[in-house]
């Protein structure tokens, strides 16, 4: 009884999980190793698409037989590049139609014409005519002929499922497509902006733990930036750092604090002199990566947030009674506290800036110092075409978070340890 | 110590001033004010003999008439300074200065002698500071985002400054943008893509997962553990990755440029969340009840519809909320698998709308104003349930 019981419940599980896990499986799994075989491929972006038989059916009347019809077929290969074998071919027909003259390849039964054409090759174009009668001599109707659509049917070789297999797109990511300087500018983008959200997420949540007047408020205003969609964000802050007519220049000029305004999205470095140094930096990427805080600290602040709240209040009423400053308190209670969610934060927000393409492909595009990998993968993909290359620098990001994580956790695991 | 606190502490104080003040003056400005210099010096020096005055008059004067003293002092110096502004400007500074003033009465000399005063001092402003500073640099991109769709093309190109919007001219004019991007950008139908995306999404993915996340929560199967753990590994897996290979597939399959492509995809990223979300909440519902249901022989399919459902309506219309917010902001996938303009979404159709440099910036940014009101409105209606969710982990970004 008891096994029946338990058989039961395995059944209902799978049959109430299956929808899910199946599409799960399709969508995210399956295409991720359709990556790996696609990247260990030299395919181009036109090679994609499958190449269709067509037929364009055109009927004409004859003018002194209106009992007869002439229909023209323009046969063709869709495909520029690669041949179709086995083309068959079938249109339907009236039942009072009679055929006048049949192609060798064809066949004419129960009112339908069946052709064999064999193998077409690339770019392959025939024009095919037949003409056909009335049995009863009645009118045709030559709409109703338009309307029915001949059926084509061929086999090709579809690119993505043979199996001929080159490390071409790998070394050509590592050694022919300026791989170290994307790896950085990736890298610093990620660090950067994970550092800076963790930070200000800090920041605001010491603040927002404090009690003041319009405190809720405060709270969902900090995480706007967070549900916004990030393209109007990213068009505004556009339209807000125009080196022509936007705000941010407007107001710095009108306030004679810079002379000529800055392009602050489209110049690559900017001089800075600090005491006698001069010092280049990057400018696109930074306000990149200021966008990039801008957006994401809030996801800091909220779970940091929850953490101060759980933090027991006796620890403070206890460094009170000991005499402690706030920032003996915020250093030697707060932060202990909190540093477990950092630690989560910075490896979540590290994978996911690592991998982030919206924000820099609709501020920049890519331009101005700002290409990391994921705009890469799109550069490649599409812009270039190369499918196989794209997907080769997508496997690369896999590859460098997998190692990340691998020595994240192995950090971690050592610290836990000591402690 | 008493000098080098009171020095500390006028500082931290004036720094604050200059601060409020500045930011004002940058709003005013941005009202179209001729405000050609923030004056820092002279506030700093004012802000300066203002906090030692404060401390030097202590209690002798009532604080209010203190406050309103020195405010007035202010707004005639700094009227004086500016010339010929308006009376709000003004009624601003004075209130500004009331604000502060009435921030600094908290201390004096006694509480200045207390142990660690200037950490607290120090802590105290920071706080204020900080929830003035990122109120404005959060809010100004809305607040620009909005005004800008308020203004015609000559305005913006002749005073890029001038953020007043002048609500005494026609509503038609003033809604100028707004009726352009629908009649001639077609815009009524974007909106309509992205509703319907965005709300099969969110059915779709309840349909999928309450069963998985019920059987998750409550079943013993074997693979069980396997499967809450690769919901999460998913959940984390860079979407960057999955558009090749996706692109590939649709584009064989004929998917690309259809709704029906778009919903496949958002809810199969969705789901893992999703599925998370729902299983943690049906865990916390007491057993006894479904254990009262099997008894009465009800179904799998009739606990969930008849018990697990109704009584987490809370975390299923979370879920769907986030869903919803999830689908209708999603770029990348639209901009991967659309290139049709009658399949836009959106955030695609504005993107598209900004592809073209002889776009008027104002459409854009009504563009903008419309993709982003509905969520920011859902956000804040109904905030409660959604921060709850958002710290279970649940919006991905």
């Amino acid at each position: 009884m008891n096994d029946t019981l338990a058989n039961t419940e395995k059944k209902t599980a799978y049959i109430l999980t299956l929808p899910a896990v199946f599409l799960v499986f399709a969508i995210i799994l399956f295409p991720i190793f359709a990556n790996v075989w696609i990247s260990f491929k030299q395919v181009e972006l036109k090679d994609i698409r499958i190449p269709e038989p067509r037929a364009k059916k055109i009927v004409k009347s004859i003018s002194d037989e209106p009992s007869k019809i002439k229909i023209l077929y323009k046969l063709r290969n869709s495909s520029l590049l690669q041949e179709i074998r086995d083309v068959s071919f079938r249109d339907k027909f009236p039942k009072n139609f009679e055929i006048e003259k049949l192609d060798p390849r064809c066949d004419f039964k129960k009112y339908t014409l069946k052709c064999d054409f064999g193998d077409w090759p690339a770019k392959y174009r025939e024009n095919f005519q037949v003409v056909f009668e009335t049995i009863d001599g009645s009118q045709i109707d030559k709409e109703k002929l338009k309307s029915k659509k001949p059926k084509l049917d061929g086999t090709s070789d579809n690119i993505l499922l043979n199996t001929n297999f080159t490390l071409k797109n790998f070394k050509k990511v590592l050694f022919e497509n300026e791989f170290l300087d994307l790896f950085l500018t990736t890298f610093y983008y990620t660090f950067f902006g994970t550092i800076g959200s963790i930070v200000f997420g800090i920041l605001t949540a010491q603040m927002v733990n404090q009690k003041f007047y319009g405190r809720t408020f405060m709270r969902s205003v900090l995480l706007f930036p967070y549900v916004a969609p990030v393209v109007a964000l990213a068009y505004t802050w556009e339209l807000l750092l125009d080196p022509n007519s936007g705000t941010l220049n407007s107001l710095l000029l009108n306030y004679q604090i810079i002379e000529t305004p800055i392009n602050l999205l489209g110049q690559k470095y900017i001089q800075i002199n600090i005491l006698g140094f001069d010092f280049k930096l990057r400018l696109a990427l930074t306000t990149v990566i200021m966008f990039e805080i801008w957006r994401y600290f809030p996801l800091a602040f909220l779970f940091i947030l929850a953490r101060l709240q759980a933090i027991p209040k006796e620890l403070y009423e206890a460094a009170d009674v000991d005499g402690a400053s706030p920032f003996q308190k915020f250093f030697n209670i707060t932060l202990p506290q909190i540093t477990a969610v950092i630690s989560i934060l910075f490896m979540i927000r590290f994978i996911w800036n690592f991998n982030k393409f919206e924000d820099v492909f609709l501020l920049t595009g890519g331009a101005s110092g700002t290409r990391t990998l994921p705009i890469n993968v799109y550069q490649q993909g599409f812009a270039i075409s190369d499918i196989g290359m794209g997907s080769a620098v997508s496997m690369v990001i896999v590859i460098l978070l997998l190692m990340f994580m691998f020595f994240y956790f192995k950090l971690l695991g050592k610290r836990v340890d000591e402690n | 110590m008493r000098t080098k606190n009171t020095i500390i502490f006028s500082l931290i104080s004036t720094f604050f001033l200059i601060f409020l003040v500045s930011i004002w003056k940058i709003l005013a400005t941005l009202q179209g004010l001729d405000i050609k210099s923030l004056n820092l010096e002279i506030i700093f020096i004012f802000g300066f003999l203002t906090s030692l005055a404060h401390l030097g008059i202590n209690d002798k004067i009532k604080t209010i008439y203190k406050s309103i003293i020195f405010s007035l002092i202010f707004v005639f110096f700094d009227g004086y300074l500016m010339q010929k502004l308006p009376l709000w400007y003004n009624i601003g500074v004075f209130l500004i200065l009331y604000f502060y003033t009435s921030k600094i009465n908290k201390y004096n000399y006694e509480s200045l002698k207390e142990e660690h005063s200037t950490q607290v001092i120090l802590f105290d402003f920071l706080t204020l500071f900080g929830i003035l500073f990122f109120s404005f640099v959060i809010l100004f991109p809305f607040y620009m985002m909005l005004v800008t769709s308020f203004k015609t093309q000559i305005a913006l190109l002749v005073n890029p400054l001038d953020f007043s919007i002048n609500f005494g001219q026609d509503l038609k004019d003033l809604f100028k943008s707004y009726f352009v991007i629908f009649k001639s950008y077609k815009f009524g139908k974007y909106i309509l893509t992205s509703t319907i995306v965005s709300v099969g999404t969110v059915i779709i993915t309840l349909l999928f997962a309450i069963p998985a996340a019920y059987a998750v929560a409550r079943l013993n199967f074997f693979g069980k553990t396997f499967l809450s753990t690769s919901i999460l590994i998913i959940y984390m897996f860079p979407a960057i990755v999955l558009v090749i290979p996706l692109y590939t597939i649709f584009s064989q399959l004929g998917l690309r440029n259809s709704i029906e492509g778009l919903l496949i995809v958002y809810t199969a990223t969705t789901l893992p969340v999703a599925i998370y979300m729902l299983q943690g909440y049906f865990k916390s519902i007491p057993k006894e009840l479904e254990e009262a249901a099997i008894l009465d022989k009800l179904s799998w399919f009739g606990i969930i519809t008849k018990i697990i459902i109704p009584l987490s309506i809370p975390a299923i219309s979370s879920v769907a909320l986030y869903v919803f917010m999830i689908a209708w902001n999603e770029f990348l996938f639209s901009l991967m698998f659309l290139d049709n303009p009658n399949s836009f979404t959106l955030s695609r159709a504005i993107q598209y709308l900004s592809g073209d440099a002889e776009t008027p910036r104002q459409y854009l940014m009504a563009g903008s104003v419309i993709v982003t009101l509905p969520v920011l409105f859902i956000f804040v209606y109904f905030e409660k349930y959604l921060v709850s969710g958002l710290t279970a982990g649940s919006v991905k970004g």
